[in-house]
C-alpha cells in the first residue's frame, strides 16, 4: 500500500517535473527567437521540412473530409428539406472546427514526429553536445528555426485545408447531389461570419501549431538518448499533441462560440 | 541549386497559404459586409422578438440594407429594444416607416423588414421607430384560433 502511494507520488513529481523542464525551454526557446530571422536559410530550410512536405497531406485530407461532410451533411439536410444549407454546414464545420483540429492532428503525425525524432537522434548521436563544443548555441541554431517554421506553417495549413474541404463540398454537393450551385455558396456566405468563425478558426490554429511544435521539439530535447527512448519520444509526442489539441479545442471552442 | 528549390517552395507554399485565407475571406465569408461599416442607428421597441438574432438582416422590399446592431429588454417599457445599424446610404426612410418581424425560409430565420411610409420627415440616426409589429409566435395564433373555434 504504502509502495503503491509512493510511486503514485513520485509518478506525479515526475510530471511536475517535465512540465518545469517543458517551461524553461518554451522560454529559452522564445529568447532565441532574435536567431530565426538572422539565420534566416535555416528558417527557410525548416519550414520545407516542416511545411511544403505536410501539403500533399494536408490537401488531400481536406478534399475527402470535406466531401464526406458534403455528403453527410446532404443525407441529413435533405431529410428537413434544407438540402440548399449545405454550403454553411460545410464551411462552419470546416472553418470553426475540422480545419483546425484535423490539420493539428495531422501535423502531429507528420510533421511533429519527425522533429521529434530528428532532435532525439542529434541527441543520441550527441550532435546537440558537439555544437555546444563549438560554441554554437543549439537553441539558436537547431530549436528557434523549428520552433518558428512549425508556428508558421500550423496556419497556413489549417487554411488551406479549409479551403480544399469546401471546394470537396462543392464537388459533391453540387457535382454529384445536384445542390444549386449559387445557393451553396450564397449559404455560405449568410452564416459564416469573417470575424466570428474564420477569424475564430485562425487563432485555434495558431494556439494549436504553437502547441503542437512546442511538444515535439521538447520531446527531443527531452528524449532518453537510446534508440528506445527516441521511438518512445516520438510516439509520445503524437499522443500528447493528439490530447493537448482535443483539450485546448474544447476550451477554445468554449470561450470562442459559448455565448451564443 | 538546393537552395534555390527549397527558397521557391517555401514561396509558393506561403503563397498558397495566403491565397487560402484570402479565399476563405471572400468567397466563404461575409467580409464584404463589413466594408460598408458606414452605418445609422435607428431603435425600435417591440412587444416579442421571437427568435430574432444579433446580425439579422434588415430589407426594405426585400433589398438588404443593413443589420441588427443589439438586442436588449427594456425594463422600464416592458419591451425589446432592437438597435438597427442601416446603411448610410440607405437613408431616405420616412419617419413614420413600420418595421415588421417577419420569417424567411423554412429554417426559420427570423429578419426585420422595413415598410415605408408617408412622412415627409426622414429617420435620423438615434431616432426611435414608433410603429413596429412582433414576430409571429406560433402558441399565441393557434391559442387564438382555437378560442375563435369555441365562440362560434
Amino acid at each position: 500500500m504504502i509502495d503503491f502511494l509512493a510511486g503514485l507520488g513520485r509518478a506525479g513529481l515526475g510530471w511536475f517535473a517535465v512540465l518545469g523542464r517543458a517551461s524553461m525551454f518554451l522560454g529559452r526557446v522564445l529568447l532565441s527567437q532574435d536567431a530565426v530571422l538572422r539565420r534566416f536559410s535555416l528558417t527557410v530550410a525548416e519550414l520545407y521540412s516542416v511545411g511544403v512536405r505536410s501539403l500533399l497531406i494536408i490537401v488531400v485530407s481536406g478534399l475527402f473530409v470535406g466531401m464526406v461532410l458534403g455528403y453527410q451533411g446532404y443525407i441529413t439536410l435533405v431529410n428537413f428539406g434544407a438540402a440548399e444549407a449545405l454550403g454553411g454546414v460545410v464551411a462552419l464545420s470546416l472553418v470553426r472546427e475540422l480545419g483546425p483540429v484535423v490539420t493539428a492532428l495531422l501535423f502531429a503525425g507528420r510533421a511533429g514526429s519527425a522533429l521529434t525524432a530528428e532532435i532525439g537522434l542529434m541527441k543520441a548521436t550527441e550532435q546537440l553536445s558537439a555544437l555546444e563544443m563549438m560554441a554554437v548555441d543549439p537553441y539558436r541554431r537547431v530549436f528557434a528555426p523549428r520552433f518558428f517554421a512549425g508556428f508558421v506553417s500550423m496556419p497556413l495549413l489549417a487554411a488551406l485545408f479549409s479551403a480544399v474541404g469546401v471546394i470537396g463540398g462543392y464537388l459533391v454537393g453540387v457535382g454529384l447531389l445536384g445542390v444549386d450551385s449559387g445557393s451553396y455558396f450564397s449559404q455560405m456566405q449568410a452564416v459564416t461570419d469573417w470575424r466570428e468563425d474564420v477569424v475564430s478558426g485562425v487563432i485555434k490554429s495558431v494556439v494549436f501549431g504553437f502547441v503542437v511544435t512546442w511538444i515535439a521539439v521538447f520531446q527531443g530535447v527531452d528524449a532518453e538518448p537510446t534508440s528506445e527512448g527516441i521511438s518512445r519520444a516520438t510516439t509520445q509526442t503524437v499522443v500528447v499533441s493528439a490530447l493537448a489539441v482535443l483539450g485546448l479545442d474544447f476550451i477554445l471552442t468554449g470561450l470562442m462560440f459559448g455565448d451564443l | 541549386m538546393k537552395q534555390r528549390f527549397l527558397e521557391v517552395s517555401v514561396g509558393l507554399f506561403v503563397l498558397l497559404g495566403i491565397a487560402a485565407l484570402f479565399y476563405l475571406a471572400v468567397q466563404v465569408s461575409n467580409i464584404a459586409e463589413y466594408r460598408d461599416s458606414d452605418t445609422y442607428e435607428v431603435l425600435a421597441y417591440f412587444d416579442n422578438i421571437g427568435g430574432l438574432k444579433v446580425r439579422a438582416p434588415i430589407t426594405v422590399s426585400g433589398v438588404r440594407v443593413g443589420r441588427v446592431a443589439d438586442i436588449a429588454y427594456d425594463p422600464e417599457r416592458f419591451q425589446a429594444r432592437v438597435t438597427l445599424a442601416i446603411q448610410s446610404d440607405h437613408d431616405h426612410l420616412p419617419a413614420d416607416t413600420q418595421a415588421s418581424i417577419f420569417t424567411a425560409g423554412l429554417l426559420g430565420e427570423q429578419y426585420i423588414g422595413l415598410e415605408p411610409g408617408g412622412d415627409f420627415e426622414m429617420l435620423q440616426a438615434g431616432d426611435e421607430i414608433l410603429f413596429t409589429q412582433s414576430a409571429l409566435v406560433l402558441e399565441n395564433m393557434i391559442g387564438r384560433f382555437l378560442t375563435n373555434m369555441s365562440t362560434d
